[in-house]
């Protein structure tokens, strides 16, 4: 057909181009597009990642080894590794708890266990902190009971921890459910019915078939453990050398005018977001089958 | 519980109920009673605290930079996104995978540090404030800030939504266009774009969505100036640093309103997207 319909302008071209030509653009507007995409892309992402790797180190290796390896820097560094130690392990736990029922069974109301899972994504991450201030703050429901046995729950790794789990629920939970949907459970009734019991047949069926959708939302989960702000902002109280994380830090330093060692710790959580990058594509390319892409 | 309840027949498999009750318990003590409490706080005021608390003249203008801010932003990221798309998409060039896979970085980047970069940029002495201020252009510390912001945070919505619905368009509708006559503007007016929109829809949805709530990147450029560049997340903020408690939740309650009304509208967006998918494949 389309040989046909192009036939006047490219007699002798073989059928392959002329299907090209009749889907593509002018050469000018395919460039001048390019153009467009590429300098919206400078704009907005390769001079923003560019500027935090220069202005950590434009004083020189000396100023950026002492920025981040100074004392409440380290700090920082163990307290965000870990929360984050805590919450992506417990968000996988819950991510394949959530995929195994929603994939394998049928039940009523499961479209809105899905949107529930999902609410996280569209609430403010102020007011995920919020919440637990209204939970555990002086003023909230266990907060008088709390102070009465002295424990910590806001200004402390708990409420960090919580604040952080907060943001972090629907990522393992998102990939994991349509990748367990789409395989169906034809395997996991074989074993089931060749006598497997629940834990074997999911240790030794489903999981192996998932790792690869599990790691990407680990992946995912894990970035944005590390790099949560907002939210942990309002539960921790800022205590230096006890309650502030990576991004907390580079906050502090920044609003005392360091603008260089504020820099130097935002280019380690930078080269790990490009880090979370490279393993996303990784996983993408050589994977995609796996992770239902 | 009764509306979580399976039918089992004929499954074979075990573990529903432990997993289904592990799922719930997790979602309801981590997310849905935390949650809750905004709104059991917001009924302990009365009518007229909670309209002193939202109805200020403070108040009032942060929501309307926030939701005017983020509905900038999303324009801006529908129209540059959707080229972004069409160019990965469609054309070669060098360097394209690794610009698809950069195009995720506002996903992966802390927002403080996005915040930081983005003032640097485009303070008075900075890479672009520096060229863009002597022509009477102020970002850093205005509106605009804001808006610059919001963009980078919105980036990948709208790329990464509509990039899988070009990815499969069918070449034959393409053709037969053209082989009906139609020039190449006027398939992409009939033809293609009425295809993607549900997509750019949806994106240009979780962009403002996003956007409304975005604190950490916002603040540093913003010069959080009240009346002028004061988004709503800071004035929760503030007035919990104020032991406003009530206060700060009233002001939520509002933001998170209109924040699940439009998770409703988004996925009724992406639920005829989803079958706008099924019927074109």
């Amino acid at each position: 057909m389309s040989s046909i319909a192009a036939a006047p302008n490219h007699s002798i071209a073989p059928p392959s181009t002329v299907r090209s030509n009749v889907r593509s653009e002018p050469a000018w507007i395919r460039w001048t597009l390019i153009g467009i995409a590429l300098a919206f892309l400078t704009l907005f992402l390769f001079i923003p990642i560019g500027t935090v790797f220069y202005e950590g180190l434009k004083k020189g290796f000396g100023p950026y080894f002492a920025a981040v390896t100074h004392e409440d820097a380290i700090d920082a560094i163990k307290l965000t590794l870990l929360a984050t130690a805590i919450a992506v392990p417990l968000n996988s736990v819950f991510g394949l708890a959530a995929a195994w029922s929603i994939s394998k069974f049928e039940f009523r109301g499961k479209q809105f266990l899905i949107t529930l899972i999902d609410l996280p994504f569209s609430v403010s991450p102020v007011i995920s902190g919020l919440v637990y201030m209204l939970m555990f703050g002086a003023q909230g429901w266990f907060g008088p009971w709390l102070i009465e046995h002295d424990y910590k729950v806001v200004f402390a790794l708990p409420g960090i921890v919580l604040a952080t789990i907060f943001v972090t629920v629907p990522f393992i939970a998102r990939e994991l459910i349509p990748l367990m949907e789409a395989q169906g459970k034809s395997q996991e009734e074989a074993a089931a019915t060749l006598g497997a019991g629940g834990f074997q047949t999911f240790w030794l069926i489903t999981l192996p078939r998932v790792k690869w959708g599990l790691l990407y939302g680990v992946v995912l989960c894990t970035a944005r453990a590390m790099g949560e702000f907002g939210a942990v902002s309002v539960v921790s109280g800022h205590i230096r050398g006890a309650t502030n994380t990576m991004t907390l830090h580079v906050e502090i330093l920044y609003n005392e005018y360091q603008f260089s060692a504020a820099f130097a710790v935002a280019s380690l959580l930078a080269s790990l977001a490009l880090l979370t990058l490279a393993a996303k594509s990784y996983i993408e390319w050589k994977h995609a089958p796996e992770i239902g892409k | 519980m009764s509306i979580f309840s399976a039918s089992r027949r004929g499954n074979v498999l075990p573990g529903f109920g432990p997993a289904l009750g592990f799922t719930l318990t997790y979602l309801s003590i981590l997310v849905l009673i935390p949650l809750s409490a905004t709104f059991f706080k917001t009924f302990t005021l009365t009518w007229d605290q909670f309209w002193t608390a939202v109805g200020s003249q403070r108040v009032v203008a942060a929501y309307k930079l926030s939701f005017g801010a983020a509905l900038g932003a999303a324009t801006i990221n529908a129209i540059f996104g959707f080229i972004v798309a069409w160019v990965l998409v469609r054309y070669e060039f060098p360097g394209r995978k690794f610009i698809d896979a950069l195009v995720d970085l506002p996903f992966a980047l802390p927002t403080s540090v996005a915040g930081i970069a983005l003032t640097a940029i485009y303070a008075p002495q900075g890479l672009i404030g520096s060229v863009v201020e002597p022509l009477g252009f102020k970002v850093a510390f205005t509106r605009v800030g804001v808006v610059i912001a919001l963009v980078f945070i919105g980036l990948p919505f709208v790329v990464r939504t509509v990039q899988p619905v070009l990815e499969e368009l069918e070449v034959e509708r393409e053709e037969a266009a053209a082989t009906l006559g139609a020039g190449r503007w006027a398939t992409f007016r009939h033809v293609l774009f009425p295809t993607v929109r549900p997509a750019l829809m949806t994106g240009f949805a979780l962009a403002f969505a996003r956007a409304v709530g975005e604190y950490g990147s916002v603040i540093f450029i913003a010069g959080n100036i009240p009346l002028v560049s004061e988004i709503t997340p800071l004035i929760i903020i503030t007035k919990l640093e104020q032991y406003d408690y009530a206060g700060a939740t009233a002001v939520a309650v509002v933001m998170l309103l209109i924040s699940f009304a439009l998770l409703l509208f988004i996925n009724y967006l992406q639920w005829k997207l989803a079958r706008f998918r099924q019927a074109v494949t």
